[in-house]
């Protein structure tokens, strides 16, 4: 994966980020990070590392203190140049209830492209179309509130794809989700032809999903061949008895 | 829970444009509230039971919610015949019951009563989204409308966080009592709750720009317009002049 066409430009480029909250240290310390079309990438990090900070500045929802973000090959600074960033990029919250403000599904998958200027109608065919396509049929009347956690979560993801982005950033998918859901999203996100980056502290689910892993440390992201992180299969006597690797 | 037992079912009223229902609520409301004699009372008491029996709500639940209302009402009934002055109608020890007093009191209660009834009747008979598209379509200010819309949406969201913290201060052995410490616990927990409150909208309105939000809002709802809600308009305009003849018919 490292080599790649050089023609070939990051769909995300950010240089020398600078980061920190009022009156904190450094949350970001000059960070790198180029993101190339078709690219998994998960990241996997401490808590407090500046991985939401990280997503939420390439939203534009926080603005670095120095450095370049560069989006598709264009560099965007101000609200209004992000305003274009968010129709292409999707960002999927850690906690569906801040991403489901609608009262019911259909609405709130339809506020998305209803934002991007589709007709109604429009609209409406395709939040039933990616409803669809996440094994959400019928639930197009369904009061959001009243959701379980999974299904609260697979709309918010409905939410995002409605969109049609080119790049997918989620921020801790897996929290609160049982392992049918997170199946689930295993297969969506194998179905998926888009260029994602994703936050998780999974490392099975990142093996399943990513074909990078990144991790961040001093503000930084580290892409180091040796934090690859991998699997050996092996097999000897008496394998299927509990034992240990000395 | 906030839940909503009348907003399901299948009744006439059900049936109606929640446009033309809301206007009705409004019109009739302030017709009701701005009379005061007992036939056109009378009148509006009974129009308002004929509301609640076509849209086919379980008495007991619509007696209940009364119930609280009447609560309110009671006080009134206290009250009023002691200070309002004016004839007295009878002596009880030191205390003067005064005519103007219970004619007051009984006019309170008719016009709460009635108006309740007739909204009861006609605007829990949908559902809070449901309203909130009427509201919309009817040129309320935006702001109101989406304000009530994700207040709804919110409360039983900060109910859950509410609960979590009395959780949290109930597990490390909190409970309640006359004590500065405790006043102090609750002051933190409303701060706290106040915090929670105002990071969760913060994100939300996040979540919401990252899909495109640029402060306007569109609504999906499609309200059929078939000539029952013409039928229905009559009536309710019929119903208000019925009203209005009775309270200013040259005696």
């Amino acid at each position: 994966m490292n080599n790649r066409d050089p023609e070939n430009s990051p769909v995300i480029r950010l240089s020398d980020i600078c980061f920190s909250y009022p009156g904190g240290p450094e949350v970001l310390d000059h960070l790198h990070l180029n993101v190339y079309p078709g690219e998994r990438i998960g990241i996997l990090a401490p808590n407090g590392s500046g991985k939401t900070t990280l997503f939420h500045i390439i939203m534009g929802l926080l603005f670095p203190q120095a450095g370049t973000i560069e989006i598709f090959g264009e560099p965007v600074r101000t609200e209004k140049d992000f305003r274009d960033v968010r129709k292409n990029i999707g960002l999927l919250f850690q906690d569906a209830d801040d991403q489901l403000f609608s009262p019911t599904v259909l609405e709130d998958v339809a506020f998305g492209p209803l934002n991007m200027g589709k007709a109604k109608q429009e609209a409406l065919a395709i939040s039933r179309q990616t409803l669809s396509f996440l094994g959400l049929s019928g639930f197009e009347d369904r009061i959001t509130f009243k959701l379980s956690g999974g299904e609260k979560k697979l709309v918010s993801l409905a939410t995002v794809l409605a969109m049609s982005p080119r790049v997918l950033l989620l921020d801790e998918p897996l929290t609160g989700l049982d392992q049918d859901t997170q199946g689930k999203l295993v297969s969506i996100l194998s179905e998926i032809d888009l260029t994602y980056m994703m936050i998780s502290h999974d490392i099975d689910f990142l093996e399943a999903t990513a074909e990078k892993i990144y991790t961040m440390k001093d503000g930084k992201i580290m892409v180091d061949e040796g934090l690859y992180i991998h699997r050996h299969k092996h097999a000897h006597m008496l394998g299927n008895m509990p034992h240990r690797h000395e | 829970m906030l839940d909503e037992p009348f907003a399901s079912g299948n009744s006439v009223i059900h049936r109606l444009d929640p446009r033309f229902r809301v206007m009705a609520a409004i019109v009739y409301s302030f017709v009701v509230a701005i009379v005061y004699r007992f036939p056109a009372l009378g009148l509006a008491l009974g129009a308002s039971l004929t509301m609640i029996g076509l849209a086919g709500l379980a008495p007991g639940r619509v007696f209940y919610r009364l119930l609280l209302v009447n609560g309110f009402v009671a006080l009134f009934w206290v009250i009023l015949p002691l200070t309002a002055g004016g004839e007295i109608v009878y002596q009880l020890g030191p205390l003067d019951i005064q005519k103007r007093g219970i004619v007051l009191a009984a006019q309170i209660t008719l016009k709460s009563n009635a108006i309740l009834m007739a909204l009861i009747a006609l605007t829990a008979t949908m559902s809070f989204a449901t309203l909130g598209h009427a509201m919309n379509q009817l040129k309320f200010p935006e702001k109101l409308v989406y304000l009530l819309l994700l207040t709804y949406r919110y409360i039983f969201v900060i109910e859950q966080e509410y609960k979590k913290i009395l959780r949290a201060i109930k597990i490390r052995g909190f409970s309640p009592g006359t004590s500065l410490h405790c006043y102090k616990t609750y002051a933190y927990v409303i701060g706290m709750l106040f915090v929670r409150a105002s990071a969760r909208a913060e994100r939300v309105y996040q979540a919401m720009r990252c899909r495109g939000f640029a402060g306007k809002f569109y609504s999906l709802a499609e309200f059929d317009s078939s000539r029952r809600n013409y039928v229905f308009t009559a009536l309710m305009t019929l119903t208000a002049a019925g009203i209005l003849y009775l309270e200013y018919l040259p005696k």
